[in-house]
């Protein structure tokens, strides 16, 4: 992926620098339309000016209920999953140095699935719930720590960690769907829908748990971004450069390991946000991390928000998982993807 | 690089080996279990049935899945072999390049569309499934100057795996309808099937298999490259076209009866090419049988794992499949 280096390498000038921010407050306009409708479509449909006015405070009672206790913090929670999904595959592609990676494609998120499943059938009933998200970050966690220390042969090399890391995967769906049998019947639909990847019936207690997450997760990948940056030139430039390396890699690695588990966490595997996120945020603002994170946050959050609303209208009554959509979307984007990346060689 | 058994003598002595462990996994298969078969009964369930509850089970479980699982573990091991010297990619196989999941897929679409009670609807979503996914990772993984690298392949396989996955589910909790059964048969498994869908795959099973042997030579051709196989006088779009036709079948029939199994399409060929080396015309038929001894033990031995429950084993051998995998991943040069 020499191409992909080189445009990191590029030196940003004025004018780009201008068009970045206006591209950033773009998106930022942008995610609160898509809060707006997002909130008012459904069941009940409430007109996005309705829903501004019941946020603000003055709106009808009836609408209310339906928008504060049901509505928001389940798009609150589409919004953080959003983020966490898309910086954390951001960093990862850094990391890998591929833009093709990704915490689903490669396990990460797999080995969260098999640790919170594990949790809801087997520790519910023993351990308060707000104990999930730490065995998910866990079950993420080893996964990493896996595919890493099996792909390490003289270094790690990005084709075997990919391809160690779909075993993975593979492996982690195998498990989850022992766990699902073996476990209570009836909590088997819900299991499947929370392994497609859904927010659905979130809530406040989910904005609560999924929020220190974040938010201590975009400052620190924030203060990474120079030595993000610097990834991309190749070990060896990072290292003259005076960028502590290793050390550095293992922080972003840990990072990335950890919103995508907290997302998870939350709201099972959405698929193909971490890696769609990522590369429209490089196609808008450029491939250097200050920009690109935010930018990349609010695509994935707005990625989630719009397949959340598609998920809930397009079969109404049945709700289908917004992990279905955002695969829907994310499998021919993967597509020009590896046309792009064949064609730029 | 020609494996463990070296002359043709060893190479014969290994497949009467490996055929020989097969028919003592089929007996395994037959009499362990929650309910120990006596052989004696299993005799008698076929020349003497009188009813009883231990003839029933002989002749509606036991037997059925015996010869499931050999017919699915030997479709699967041939066709990643196949898939193998198709793509000179090690690490291609029906379940790790999405035309299992694109033919459960398909099944799952029939089956909430329509119903799933003609069996012969069964085979062909499944057939149909099979070959919509073989195309897309195709073309996805051709794409481009540099043609098919392993890395595009895979990854294109493992999207069009998550994305069938996907659509799968949503398909599933859309319709809601014979939830549990369709979410164990997802798994893989060869418990529970009829002996019926077997007899109708039958036929195109054993044809692609026979097929897949008799051009076990101009498969030898192919893996040397397409210019010196057409060099030697091959008609490699022919062959390619011919090899396509029998993964598809061959993958498409097990995900009929079966359902998705995992790794069985990668584990056998690698273990086959250490027994006799990559000529195919041996690699072939040792892919079959021990293919079909890999289901037939995992399966029998899945009924022990989980006490009172079954092991699908389409779960057990995605285990046993991840230590291959890495192993063969790590082999993989330094790109």
């Amino acid at each position: 992926m020499s191409s992909y280096n080189k445009q990191a390498a590029g030196v940003p000038s004025l004018s780009r620098g201008r068009r970045r921010f206006a591209v950033i407050a773009g998106l930022f306009l942008l995610l609160i339309a898509a809060f707006l409708v997002s909130t008012g479509v459904g069941s009940m449909y409430i007109s996005p000016l309705d829903v501004l006015k019941t946020l603000l405070g003055i709106g009808q009672d009836t609408h209310e209920v339906v928008i504060l206790q049901l509505r928001v913090p389940r798009m609150l929670t589409a919004v953080l999953v959003g983020t966490a999904l898309a910086v954390s595959g951001a960093i990862l592609q850094g990391i890998i140095r591929n833009p093709l990676a990704s915490p689903d494609l490669v396990g990460i998120t797999g080995g969260a699935s098999v640790a919170a499943v594990s949790f809801l059938l087997y520790g519910v009933g023993t351990m308060s719930i707000h104990w999930l998200p730490l065995f998910a970050i866990s079950g993420a966690v080893i996964s990493a720590a896996l595919m890493y220390v099996l792909a390490w042969k003289d270094g790690v090399s990005p084709l075997r960690m990919v391809l160690i890391g779909i075993g993975l995967a593979t492996a982690a769906s195998a498990i989850t769907s022992v766990l699902l049998i073996s476990g209570p019947v009836q909590q088997a639909a819900r299991a499947l829908s929370w392994m497609t990847g859904s927010v659905y019936g979130t809530g406040w207690k989910d904005v609560r748990m999924l929020l220190p997450w974040v938010g201590l997760g975009l400052p620190l990948s924030a203060l990474l971004a120079r030595h993000l940056n610097l990834y991309a030139l190749g070990d060896e430039l990072a290292t003259g450069t005076g960028s502590r390396v290793q050390l550095y890699r293992f922080l972003a690695l840990g990072l990335s390991v950890m919103l995508a588990g907290a997302a998870a966490a939350v709201s099972g595997a959405v698929a193909f946000v971490g890696l769609m996120a990522p590369h429209l945020g490089r196609q808008l603002v450029g491939p250097r991390y200050g920009t690109l994170i935010p930018a990349s946050a609010m695509i994935g959050a707005i990625l989630v928000l719009v397949s959340d609303a598609i998920a809930r209208t397009a079969f109404h009554p049945v709700e289908i998982p917004a992990g279905v959509i955002t695969s829907a979307i994310g499998a021919p984007f993967f597509i020009i993807l590896l046309f792009w990346a064949s064609r730029r060689r | 690089m020609s494996g463990y058994l070296r002359t043709p003598k060893l190479k014969a002595l290994g497949l009467v080996l490996a055929a020989v462990l097969m028919l003592l996994g089929l007996a395994a298969s037959v009499f362990l279990g929650f309910a120990r078969i006596h052989p004696r009964d299993a005799l008698d369930a076929y020349l003497a049935f009188n009813g009883s509850n231990e003839h029933l089970i002989i002749r509606t479980a036991r037997v059925p899945r015996a010869l499931i699982a050999t017919a699915v573990g030997a479709s699967l091991a041939v066709a990643g072999a196949l898939m193998q010297a198709f793509t000179r990619n090690p690490l291609a196989s029906p379940s790790l390049f999405g035309i299992n999941s694109g033919a459960a897929f398909a099944l799952v679409v029939v089956s909430a569309l329509w119903s799933l009670d003609s069996l012969t609807t069964v085979a062909w979503a499944s057939y149909a499934g099979a070959a919509l996914a073989a195309v897309m990772v195709y073309a996805l993984g051709s794409i481009g100057r540099d043609g098919m690298t392993p890395i595009k392949v895979t990854l294109a396989g493992s999207a069009m795996t998550a994305l069938f996955s996907s659509l799968t589910s949503g398909v599933l909790l859309v319709n809601g309808r014979s939830f549990d059964q369709v979410l164990g048969w997802l798994v893989g498994s060869v418990a529970n099937r009829t002996l019926d869908t077997l007899l109708l795959v039958l036929p195109y099973i054993a044809g692609s298999l026979l097929a897949a042997f008799a051009m076990a030579g101009s498969v030898n051709l192919l893996s040397m490259g397409d210019e010196v196989a057409r060099g030697l006088g091959g008609r490699t779009a022919l062959i390619r076209a011919a090899m396509a036709v029998i993964v598809v079948l061959l993958a498409g029939a097990s995900v009929a009866i079966a359902g998705p199994i995992a790794f069985v399409g990668i584990v056998i060929p690698h273990l086959s090419r250490a027994l006799v080396g990559p000529d195919h015309r041996w690699l072939l038929p040792m892919c079959a049988l021990l293919g079909a001894n890999l289901l037939l033990f995992a399966d029998t031995g899945a009924r022990f794992i989980l006490p009172g429950k079954e092991t699908p084993v389409g779960v057990v051998t995605a285990l046993i499949g991840i230590p291959f995998l890495i192993a063969v991943a790590r082999r993989q040069k330094h790109e």
